[in-house]
């Protein structure tokens, strides 16, 4: 992001002509992006679709073009990785419950389970396995796009209560992470899960339960920031269609009781044309009304794609969107998306090609949420897990330290704040701000310091920052200012002034020393004679003191 | 960016951690509250602190405490940088020893009777490389031996074991040890946490001495980055309290201008004035990796290491003209050390290459003045690898300085310098009581090992009186390498005799060190054909 590039840029980004400045000055629209592609724009595009941005990945997209790398990160394979593990023993559970019979190892989703204790603990085995996921994150968007939809569509595992609810919501996220906005509205309004955190299933006649009726319009497709918009009248309406599905908790299936469904003709508001959704009385009324009441509300088209537009731009941009935004990127991308039939891939294709995507002013400003924080640090690093299939039990343990971790930097994985998602991507003004205050910001630090200085060990199993073998990965290592701009392009998405940079070279990598052939000395001794103990050591004092102090620095923050 | 604002956005450098138990913070705790006394444990009450002065790249020793009793042979070593002999700074009391030129400030230190020069201090098997003898100094470990903790923070660690958990409270509510600059040192490494916390300037907070810190544009990562710095600064949770000390002492004394040592030595004079409780403090100056024109061509008194010593001496004298002024001088003590010495001959680029062992200075109102061994013996015809044998362990200025200095008990003594070392007599702290080492030999005394015959061709006598109990006898190389222990055990008093079979040891220069108690004697022996 050096300002030479920063100004051809600014040239060449005349696509869409603007009539006034904009606030945050950058005026780019959706041409693509045919400017330098280099580590600092990789890692700036792997850092906003993946979990931090690895070296060896860094140098797997930097091989393809802009166009390729993005069409790589989008698509996401169908595969479904292996379920989560009982991971927990007996303790507590009764034995009268299925879960007892599930052996350690093997996987419980495919059991169904009543218990308490054993619920509360196949939440934290899956909330592990979540974490994990993302941890072994393949080269694609869809850990990324999975959390969007999570906190989108937000559900609470202590609400909804069952380990199986939250395993098929979470697969669902998962399979529709680039998939189509509608069909994913309709799945998820009858996903079990939804429907008993949002009391879908206490929604009948008699007593329609608006919980639902409401947050699909406010939350999930329109927002309540247009105006015109839906009214009190609209959500009671909607509620009164979506009565009768219920879940059956005798097997945990969903179901459709017409004996509890309103079959009277729904009437709604001039904000959607005065539509009117006939009351059906039929086995399927149940979906064919769902489908007339979506089909209603993607008729405002406008509204819905430029509410999810601007919510996917927050996601991967920044949240400041100003008039000049407005105009070069949400519209014309929510007109891609209504072109789209409400498919999110070109959406995503177009936004993380275009030269705004890639200007100078949108690099860099993102403050990490904790997850990004949290496995982000340790896939930059390339920490080594336990395996996850010989050792599955330390893999969890480890898993569920680093979701310890987020949960106490204000992120707990299955478990927003409400059914808003995280204040961080809606809360005006201060959105990603929030994440970062005077309680979260030291233990931002105490992770990273625990990492690089002890790391974790339970059970004989230690997780820890290898900082010589990072510094190996880095390909000049043997030069001290090599090795701080190769590590900083990686860890870092502001610039450290030179004066900065030598500084802490200086400091650390020569412990105080000004020549450069000390570092350098030091580190070919240590390649020589590697198992060394004091070479080793040597190198390894000063390059874990280096990556501390940088993951300490407000810069670290960014991404 | 205004730069008034780029001060103002700074953030401290090591983020100290908040005190987390079992996840939770205990900000809410008071230091009143059992939980917080039981975590504390007994901490020595003292009010004593130390300040550590590293002088980065390995100090010429030789040309800082010039063996006068030997300047023939110093000067027939080196003599494109010796100093000359009607220029050396004459001390009280000895004859023998004198200081560089440079040092006028540590020269009326001496003679106040505030200063002891501990004589060649280093230890077995000398490492020459600036990062792995920085480390063994830093960490107090064996030559050989891998540390991950340093010897300031094992101390501490053994003073407050629960840190950070639990701290700051009313009992510490000061970072247990301070270092004035950016990146805190491997000496304050805790057994597992960093006991130190840097600081830089506690006006601004600021990273970097030399007041480096990005400037934050007006960007929206300008904007985010500056965010992020604030709340930084406001988590940082001694900043008040380092704040309030700085802030409450308005008056100091003079110290030169365009010193660093002298700006951080300030800064320490200040927070220990201010009231906090903090222990240790560390600072740092470098530069003295003098490799070439350590001396000017013309004037060997004048140049980079003239400068140097002057940077050193200055700030010394300034801080404890200050300190005196400021009422806490019975409170500190401080010592400076570096890596290594160098090489007794010079090289011909005025300049002198890596060595061993070099003087370490002690200074404080409380130290016990004077010269703690004897002059190094610089043999008449020196090899280019020939180097200053150890007569004293650094880890015994170490070990001498807390117990004397701090109180500590033997038992914590083993455990922070992880076995036992010869006790010097350094310091008084009446609390700590007498350390009944008054007999040691200061400036000149016996000769207390010798060897015959010398030069000697395969095998020679060494001769030694001990005062009884422990009496320790080494052979080192040049290279300060221990070659052979003659003996290592408890004897009655008198004078014994052991040999020295040098066989299939090369031609030159050896050394028998005697280790007696706080006695301490090295003898120079040459093998010949």
């Amino acid at each position: 992001m050096d300002r030479r590039e920063f100004l051809r840029l600014k040239k060449t980004s005349t696509a869409l002509p603007v009539s006034e400045e904009s606030v945050r000055g950058v005026n780019s629209g959706l041409t693509p992006y045919g400017g330098g592609w280099t580590t600092k724009e990789v890692a700036h595009l792997l850092k906003r679709t993946m979990f931090g941005a690895t070296k060896p990945d860094i140098d797997y997209f930097k091989a393809m073009t802009v166009s390729q790398a993005v069409d790589a990160l989008l698509n996401v394979p169908a595969t479904v990785p292996p379920p989560p593990l009982k991971n927990y023993d007996n303790t507590s559970i009764d034995p009268a419950d299925l879960d007892y019979g599930v052996a350690q190892g093997t996987t419980w989703v495919n059991t169904y389970s009543t218990d308490g204790t054993a619920n509360a603990r196949r939440i934290n085995s899956l909330k592990a396995w979540w974490t994990g996921l993302m941890v072994n994150q393949e080269r694609t968007i869809q850990e990324k796009m999975t959390l969007f939809w999570h906190n989108h569509f937000s559900t609470e595992a202590t609400s909804y209560d069952r380990g199986v609810y939250g395993y098929n919501h979470v697969s669902l996220l998962r399979q529709s992470a680039v998939g189509n906005f509608k069909k994913l509205v309709r799945d998820i309004t009858l996903d079990i899960a939804m429907l008993r955190y949002l009391n879908g299933y206490l929604n009948t006649a008699t007593a329609p339960d608006e919980n639902y009726g409401r947050e699909l319009q406010e939350l999930f497709t329109l927002g309540k920031e247009n105006n015109p918009n839906y009214n009190e009248d609209d959500v009671k309406a909607a509620a009164r269609v979506l009565t009768g599905w219920g879940i059956d908790f005798s097997n945990d299936t969903r179901r459709f009781v017409l004996s509890r469904h309103d079959k009277t003709n729904k009437q709604f508001s001039a904000f959607f044309g005065n539509t009117v959704i006939t009351g059906k009385n039929d086995a399927a009324a149940g979906d064919t009304e769902l489908d007339d009441l979506l089909n209603m509300i993607f008729n405002k088209k406008v509204e819905v794609s430029e509410f999810i537009v601007r919510k996917l731009y927050r996601w991967f941009c920044y949240y400041t969107i100003d008039a000049t935004t407005e105009t070069n990127v949400i519209k014309p991308l929510a007109q891609i998306f209504r072109d789209n039939n409400w498919e999110i891939k070109p959406v995503l294709a177009t936004l993380l090609k275009s030269e705004h995507f890639f200007d100078p002013l949108n690099q860099g400003c993102l403050i990490k949420s904790p997850l990004e924080h949290v496995i982000g640090c340790c896939r930059e690093f390339g920490m080594k897990f336990p395996d996850q299939v010989t050792e599955y039990n330390d893999a969890y343990n480890m898993w569920n330290l680093l979701r310890f971790y987020t949960t106490i930097l204000q992120q707990n994985l299955g478990d927003p704040p409400n059914v808003s998602g995280w204040p961080a991507y809606y809360q005006t003004p201060q959105f990603y701000e929030l994440w970062i205050n005077a309680d979260t910001l030291p233990k931002r630090n105490l992770f990273t310091d625990a990492m690089i200085t002890n790391g974790y060990t339970q059970n004989g199993k230690t997780i820890i920052i290898n900082a010589v073998d990072f510094t190996k990965s880095l390909p000049n290592p043997a030069d001290p200012n090599l090795l701080i701009n190769d590590a900083l392009d990686i860890l870092y998405r502001v610039p450290l002034s030179d004066a900065s940079k030598l500084t802490i070279k200086q400091q650390i990598l020569l412990s105080n020393q000004t020549q450069d052939f000390y570092w350098t000395n030091a580190w070919n001794a240590y390649l020589a004679n590697p198992n060394d103990a004091a070479a080793y050591n040597i190198v390894n004092t000063r390059l874990k003191s280096l990556y501390k102090y940088l993951m300490n620095l407000a810069e670290y923050q960014l991404a | 960016m205004k730069r008034r604002d780029f001060f103002k956005q700074t953030l401290p450098a090591a983020v100290t951690l908040p005190a987390v138990l079992n996840g939770f913070s205990v900000k809410a705790y008071t230091g009143s509250s059992a939980l917080v006394q039981s975590l504390l444990g007994n901490t020595t009450d003292t009010d004593k602190v130390l300040v550590l002065i590293q002088l980065n790249g390995g100090n010429d020793g030789l040309n800082m405490v010039i063996p006068i009793e030997y300047y023939g042979q110093y000067f027939n070593a080196r003599p494109n940088v010796a100093i000359p002999l009607n220029k050396v700074l004459t001390l009280t009391s000895t004859a023998k020893t004198g200081l560089h030129p440079s040092m006028t400030g540590l020269q009326s230190l001496y003679n106040e009777g505030k200063m002891a020069v501990v004589q060649a201090v280093g230890y077995p098997s000398p490492n020459f490389s600036h990062f792995r003898a920085t480390d063994i100094w830093m960490t107090a470990s064996d030559s050989e031996q891998v540390l991950n903790s340093g010897w300031a923070g094992r101390y501490l660690g053994v003073e407050y074991p629960n840190y950070p958990n639990g701290y700051p409270n009313s009992q510490m509510p000061d970072p247990l040890a301070i270092q004035i600059g950016s990146i805190t040192s491997l000496a304050l490494q805790g057994p597992s946490v960093s006991m130190g916390m840097s600081i830089s300037d506690p006006t601004s907070f600021y990273n970097f001495l030399n007041g480096v810190q990005d400037p934050v544009p007006d960007t929206p990562w300008g904007k985010e980055l500056k965010y992020v710095r604030l709340v930084a600064q406001q988590t940082q949770q001694y900043t008040a309290v380092i704040r309030a000390a700085f802030n409450s002492v308005t008056t100091q004394g003079t110290y030169p201008g365009n010193n660093d040592l002298a700006a951080q030595l300030k800064i320490v004079a200040r927070l220990v004035k201010g009231g906090l409780k903090t222990r240790v403090y560390m600072v740092s100056t470098g530069g003295f990796d003098t490799h070439s024109d350590q001396v000017n061509s013309i004037d060997p008194t004048v140049g980079n290491h003239a400068k140097l010593m002057a940077r050193v001496s200055d700030s010394i004298k300034a801080f404890m003209d200050d300190l005196k002024g400021l009422g806490v001088d019975d409170r500190v003590i401080g010592m400076t050390f570096s890596e290594f010495g160098r090489r007794i001959k010079s090289n011909s680029s005025f300049g002198t290459d890596h060595g061993a062992a070099a003087p370490v200075i002690v200074f404080g109102k409380n130290v016990k003045s004077g010269i703690v061994g004897t002059n190094p013996l610089i043999p008449s015809s020196v090899s280019v690898n020939d180097n200053i044998p150890f007569q004293y362990d650094f880890r015994s200025v170490y070990a001498s300085i807390l117990k004397q200095w701090f109180c500590v008990n033997a038992t914590d003594l083993q455990t922070i310098l992880l076995k036992n070392f010869q006790e010097l007599p350094l310091c008084t702290n009446g609390a700590c009581g007498s350390t009944g080492l008054e007999d040691i030999i200061r400036g000149s005394g016996d000769e207390l090992i010798i060897n015959y015959p010398n030069p000697f061709v395969e095998s020679t006598a060494i001769t030694f009186k001990t005062k009884g109990g422990h009496t320790l006898i080494q052979v080192m190389d040049t290279l300060g390498r221990v070659i052979r222990t003659l003996t290592d055990k408890e004897y009655v008093p008198g004078t014994y005799t052991l040999r020295f079979e040098s066989v299939g040891l090369p031609l030159g220069v050896y050394y028998a060190r005697l280790q007696n108690g706080s006695l301490q004697q090295v003898r120079a022996m040459l093998k010949t054909r």
